[in-house]
């Protein structure tokens, strides 16, 4: 068994330790024996067919400019992969391109990527602090946001989560995130899957499902996890 | 006017001491409020002006080293405490310093300030010389995003009436511009011993710039090599860690810029002689046992810090807590590569178990974890005889230093 990973732009859009989702992904294929290879993609690479996951963070705007062009030329694939159901999660920066446009404090729009049912407007001050949300599919998850964007939530959108504590997509619907068939959009950052280990072995049971592998996942220790997730939960915002 | 808000200030000094507050920012506010232009009167008259330290790592030793090497030549230098590196706190430094009549004895003011902090100091008070050290990812949750830093930084810089000090291997710092630029840099051989904030992310290795630099760090083994205008210098030095040698090679460059004649070798002779600053680097013997007490705040300090002190001859803690001081966020853990540490004996403070979690992703074992940092030094301290070090970030290590001291173990 061996997973395909898609990293979009690791190089631009790593703010936050978003690394430690990938490393969380690798090791948990790992543990339980399945090997993974981790694509990076960076602007004027060309994306394999036979991607199992897609992963992609948050960047500073400065860096957001850079790989703009390119989202914009891989998104037919991406849009492909993800209409297959192919398990995503993206963060921050990511999750808002995604979306259907962002608009500056400008008012310019820059225009996204049209995966997510999403639109996103600059707002004027930095939503900042610790988050906990209660999910359908995962339970309570726990992370951190750092982010100025205001997201709502078109018409084709589902909330990844309710706001139990922090701000979320806008601080004012008490929503978080966005999902849409197995791709998770999401201001959490923490990393959000180390301490939400059902996460990670969510993307990996679906991208197992895909290859037409149903095999239940290995159970694992996760001791630590949910130790260091009940901390983070009981943290001030 | 001067001598009435030196009167106010310090009875309010006198009086918040009294009450036991410490002093510190109240009787600032009370100037600032009553007499705004007090701190840049009483800064302008210093015959070699304000000297500001910035950056995100290593501003408090390097401040140390800056004001010790000044002093060597004979100057009286005025500095402001850590803890107190805000326009308040240097305020509350002055009036403890200053005398009723308005004397104030000294020749020179070397401040540390952070990013933030540095900006609102220029918009208040002279700067006649700036030190910039660097630019990491430290406490987004304050700043927001590392561009933003440096955007602090670059006013810092433009309000500098003199000449800036610029760290010529960080790429956010060597860009900045000023009326007059001096920089500070590595040979080829050792820029990749020193990551920058983008190379930590992408594991580039870059070369060293080709700008030119008034002081560079050729080479670092037991001994320490400087180039400095041109001419070799090499010496031992107490401070630690690689990094704090590379400060050093801004320390020099800036001292060098204020005071271009003074002896080289003198300068060098005093630097080698100076110790780290409270908290980093610090041994303590705890039942007949060494502990060393190491800062980390960010994950190019702590990564570093890993490079300069993990050998087979020590046991590791590693505390981290999540205060405000500290960064509530602690992702950053994610981007420090911990592989070359052995067991963990011990993870504490309030973020414990994500340090034990973060350690579990690069197979690295612990042995236990305690959240509370009495127990957990307690039962670390008195486990072995093997000399000990303890990674903790700021408040985990003031609260180590107070524990430490507090048992009478020192």
């Amino acid at each position: 068994m061996k997973l395909k990973i898609l990293h979009l732009y690791p190089n631009e859009m790593n703010l936050y330790g978003d690394h430690g989702n990938i490393l969380t992904l690798i090791k948990r294929c790992e543990w339980r024996g399945i090997k993974t290879e981790v694509i990076e993609h960076e602007p004027g690479d060309l994306i394999p067919d036979d991607i199992d996951i897609i992963f992609g963070g948050g960047g500073q705007d400065s860096n957001q400019n850079k790989i703009e062009n390119d989202l914009r030329k891989i998104a037919p694939k991406l849009k492909e992969l993800v209409e297959n159901d192919t398990p995503t999660l993206v963060i921050c920066g990511l999750y808002q391109l995604f979306g259907d446009f962002f608009e500056t404090s400008e008012s310019e729009i820059i225009q996204g990527i049209h995966i997510l049912d999403i639109t996103t407007k600059a707002g004027s001050n930095r939503l900042i602090g610790n988050v906990v949300i209660n999910t359908p599919e995962f339970g309570e998850v726990v992370g951190y946001e750092n982010h100025s964007g205001l997201t709502r939530l078109g018409k084709n959108s589902v909330a990844f989560g309710t706001i139990v504590k922090g701000y979320g997509n806008n601080g004012e619907d008490m929503t978080e995130g966005a999902k849409y068939r197995n791709c998770i959009g999401t201001y959490l950052h923490g990393p959000v899957l180390p301490k939400n280990p059902r996460i990670a072995d969510f993307l990996i049971k679906k991208a197992l499902e895909k290859q037409g592998k149903n095999t239940k996942l290995e159970h694992l220790n996760d001791a630590i996890e949910t130790r260091a997730h009940k901390v983070a939960a009981s943290r001030p915002q | 006017m001067e001598k009435v808000s030196i009167l106010l200030g310090k009875t309010v000094q006198k009086i918040s001491r009294v009450r036991g507050n410490g002093g510190s920012a109240l009787p600032g506010l009370v100037i600032e409020r009553t007499n705004p232009n007090f701190i840049k009167k009483v800064l302008e008259k210093l015959p070699y002006g304000v000297v500001v330290i910035s950056g995100t790592n290593g501003k408090t030793t390097t401040t140390k080293m800056v004001t010790e090497l000044f002093e060597s030549q004979g100057l009286k230098v005025f500095t402001n405490e850590t803890g107190s590196n805000f326009v308040r706190g240097v305020i509350s430094a002055i009036l403890k310093k200053i005398k009723i009549s308005g004397k104030f004895n000294y020749d020179i003011a070397v401040l540390e300030l952070d990013e933030a902090h540095a900006v609102k100091f220029s918009e208040v008070a002279p700067i006649d010389y700036a030190l910039i050290l660097n630019v990491q990812r430290d406490q987004l949750d304050r700043f927001g995003e590392i561009d933003h830093t440096a955007a602090y930084l670059q006013k810092v810089a433009t309000a500098t009436r003199k000449t800036v000090v610029l760290n010529r291997e960080d790429p956010r710092v060597s860009k900045i511009t000023a009326k007059n630029t001096v920089f500070f840099g590595l040979s080829d051989a050792l820029v990749k011993k020193f990551p920058s904030d983008d190379d930590l992310l992408s594991h580039n290795k870059t070369k060293a710039s080709s700008k030119k630099a008034l002081v560079t760090l050729e080479k670092l083994g037991d001994k320490a090599s400087y180039s400095i205008d041109g001419n070799n210098y090499t010496t031992n030095l107490k401070v630690k860690g690689v990094y704090n040698a590379y400060n050093a090679a801004g320390a020099l460059a800036v001292v060098k810029t204020v005071l271009p004649d003074r002896n080289t070798d003198e300068l060098i002779q005093s630097l080698a002689n100076i110790e780290s600053a409270f908290g980093r680097g610090e041994v303590f013997t705890i039942n007949g046992c060494e502990v060393e007490l190491l800062l980390v705040k960010n994950p190019s300090a702590f990564q570093l810090s890993l490079a300069s002190f993990v050998d087979d001859k020590h046991e590791y803690m590693i505390a981290i807590n999540d205060a405000i001081a500290d960064g509530r966020d602690v992702s950053w853990l994610w981007n420090v590569d911990f592989h070359s540490l052995p067991i963990i004996k011990m993870c504490s403070g309030t973020r414990a178990t994500d340090m034990a979690l973060r350690l579990k992703y690069d197979d690295i074992k612990t042995a236990a974890c305690i959240e509370d940092l009495k127990q957990a030094v307690t039962k670390f301290t008195s486990s072995s005889k093997q000399p000990k070090r303890i990674f903790a970030t700021y408040t985990a290590m003031l609260e180590i230093r107070k524990i430490i001291s507090g048992k009478s173990l020192v």
